[in-house]
């Protein structure tokens, strides 16, 4: 009876297709809304992931995300190593600077400074040069994908190019050689990204009694993170959090103090219903049209059971292929804006809940037809 | 031997704050093999009353026995088993599956009653071609004429040999001369078969086909009219 009730199905195929669509409208929405959420919200703490040698990041203890510029004073930095189980503790300079560009145009930059001794902060990925060559005089490292599109230079034919290592700009009024690129993930305020050594970082910006942004701290092999967090904040009344205890921190911030959740949220809820309300009226039109055979089919013998059954294949099917479709198109979604200004992250979790919500609306819709075949009473049949 | 025995059957439905009397009552036996007609104007009850000797719907009093088994005594399941294994059914609007072939569509009462889905696939083609559409068993429904649907409906009604075939105004969507042919096909598989024929018309063309024809009216069977009566 279940390849009948395949047949019932995939011949009806109009309703099929309708269902088939609304079920994959709902499961594209519901997978690449909350991709493109999780991705915006992964970009939240990118410049964190980056960096991978530290344990622990310290800093003031108001800094809510990371781009949150609320420098220390640079005392701190010695009360830090001081502390027990630290094993070393470098300075990170990160603010938003100006910077002149070779054909005299204006950016703004994020400009990290790196500590001079270790650079230890930078990304792990060197794509032109080396990490080594920003301990040439004025030298910095640019970020591979601004360099294409955010720092291009304007040539005198009116063409422009991506800015190139070689190339000189001015930061603050000051020099500064291209020494090569960087690969960076993106980040979620979008400023072209600059490496820099610590001291010339501070040469680049105004003086002030505070520059130090944050403090990257390793702890000696063994000593338990969070306890050494706590003794950091308990010795220094600075904040301190494990890297993915910060990367959690910002996205916090980020959840709870904007709209982004809440907006995407809705538009993910508008694609369970509607979805819901597409499949559901479709299923429950198809299992309508079909009363009369049904009807047959009881007087004929067929129990309640078996036609229930039928209908969850029906309905199930309707869901695996339109989850399937909806999911794969995500997927491809993703491809195409694959590391490109849309950000976009699908971990496996959202999956589980696309095949959640899918199945919620299938097994709604189901609900309600198991609900009208049961009731069908099989002597209409008889009645023309 | 007889294959129905009604013994005042009653039978009411509810309409509104009123109770309607369909079947006041009626008596009825019905002998093994034997073609049974069923006639009376629209509304007298004829329907209902194979409605209930079929056992899709309950009486309210009397004793309905269908083959010695007494649907009183039956719990729903067993009246099910019994009616997929005994009673064929032919509607007077088909009720063919439009997204099945002919020879699917005749399979089912083999498939409700667990045969090999194979082998029901052989039988309902060895019933096909036993009306006359042998060649047309991998047709859909809606390629065929009405006659010829009502011959895939005849041979869905016997693919599974029932005991009792259950006929509501088989000829009444056919023109005359299909009308004919169709209860030809019906007598011949039934003469054939042995099966126990019970039919509700109002066509008194197909009244000649009959061994017996009782007369309903109000819910009452007047009169039963024997052949050459």
């Amino acid at each position: 009876m279940y390849i009948i009730a395949l047949k019932m199905l995939f011949g009806d195929r109009g309703k099929y297709i309708a269902m088939v669509v609304g079920v994959t409208f709902a499961a594209l929405i519901m997978t690449q809304q909350p991709a493109i959420l999780v991705g915006l919200l992964s970009r939240t703490y990118s410049f964190v992931g980056d960096v991978s040698e530290p344990d622990i990041w310290v800093m003031d203890a108001g800094v809510q995300f990371v781009e949150e510029n609320k420098p220390l004073r640079s005392v701190e930095m010695g009360r830090v190593r001081g502390i027990e189980g630290v094993a070393w503790a470098t300075p990170l300079f990160k603010n938003i600077v100006r910077a002149k560009l070779p054909d005299g145009n204006t950016k703004t930059i994020d400009m990290t400074g790196l500590d001079d001794a270790t650079l230890v902060g930078a990304p792990s990925r060197i794509l032109e040069g080396s990490l080594n060559d920003l301990r040439i005089a004025d030298s910095v490292l640019v970020s591979d994908e601004a360099a294409k599109t955010q720092l291009r230079v304007k040539n005198a034919d009116g063409t422009t190019r991506p800015l190139a290592t070689g190339d000189t700009i001015e930061i603050n009024d000051k020099r500064a050689i291209v020494v090569g690129k960087i690969k960076t993930t993106r980040n979620f305020v979008l400023q072209p990204q600059v490496y820099t050594t610590y001291s010339r970082a501070l040469s680049y910006t105004p003086p002030d009694r505070k520059n130090l942004s944050y403090i990257l701290v390793k702890a000696k092999q063994g000593v338990d993170l969070h306890e050494l967090t706590k003794r950091i904040i308990a010795s220094t009344g600075l904040a301190a959090y494990t890297q993915e205890d910060f990367e959690q921190h910002n996205l916090d911030y980020w959840m709870k103090s904007t709209g982004i959740p809440i907006n995407f949220g809705i538009s993910v809820a508008l694609g369970f219903f509607v979805g819901a309300a597409i499949v559901g009226q479709t299923f429950f039109t198809f299992v309508n049209e079909n009363v009369k055979h049904y009807a047959a089919l009881k007087s004929m013998g067929l129990r309640n059971g078996v036609l229930t059954r039928m209908v969850i294949l029906q309905a199930f099917v309707v869901g695996i292929i339109g989850y399937g479709i909806g999911v794969g198109l995500t997927s491809l979604f993703g491809l195409k804006f694959n590391d490109s200004i849309l950000a976009f992250r699908m971990p496996p979790i959202l999956l589980v809940f696309a095949a959640v919500g899918v199945f919620s609306i299938v097994t709604i819709s189901a609900l309600f037809a198991i609900r009208k075949v049961i009731k069908i009473d099989p002597a209409i049949v008889f009645r023309g | 031997m007889t294959a129905v025995i009604c013994r005042n059957v009653i039978k009411s439905f509810p309409a509104g704050d009123d109770i309607i009397p369909v079947i006041r009552g009626v008596d009825l036996e019905v002998q093994k093999g034997e073609f049974f007609m069923l006639v009376g104007p629209s509304g007298c009850g004829k329907t209902t009353l194979i409605s209930i000797i079929a056992g899709i719907l309950h009486y309210d009093s009397g004793m309905c026995d269908i083959l010695g088994h007494n649907y009183a005594n039956m719990r729903s399941t067993q009246i099910l088993d019994f009616r997929a294994k005994n009673i064929g059914f032919i509607f007077q609007s088909f009720h063919l599956l439009p997204t099945l072939t002919v020879a699917e569509n005749v399979s089912i009462p083999l498939i409700i009653n667990k045969v090999d889905r194979v082998e029901a696939m052989q039988r309902a083609r060895n019933m096909l071609a036993e009306v006359g559409l042998g060649d047309r068993a991998d047709a859909m429904p809606n390629h065929l004429s009405g006659g010829q649907q009502q011959r895939v409906a005849i041979a869905r009604a016997l693919v599974h040999e029932p005991k009792i075939l259950v006929c509501d105004e088989p000829t009444s969507a056919l023109d005359h001369d299909t009308g004919m042919k169709i209860m030809d096909v019906m007598k011949k598989m039934q003469q054939k078969l042995g099966t126990t024929l019970i039919v509700v018309s109002h066509d008194n063309r197909i009244f000649e086909y009959a061994d017996r024809i009782a007369h309903m009216d109000d819910g009452t069977i007047t009169h039963i009219e024997t052949k050459n009566q």
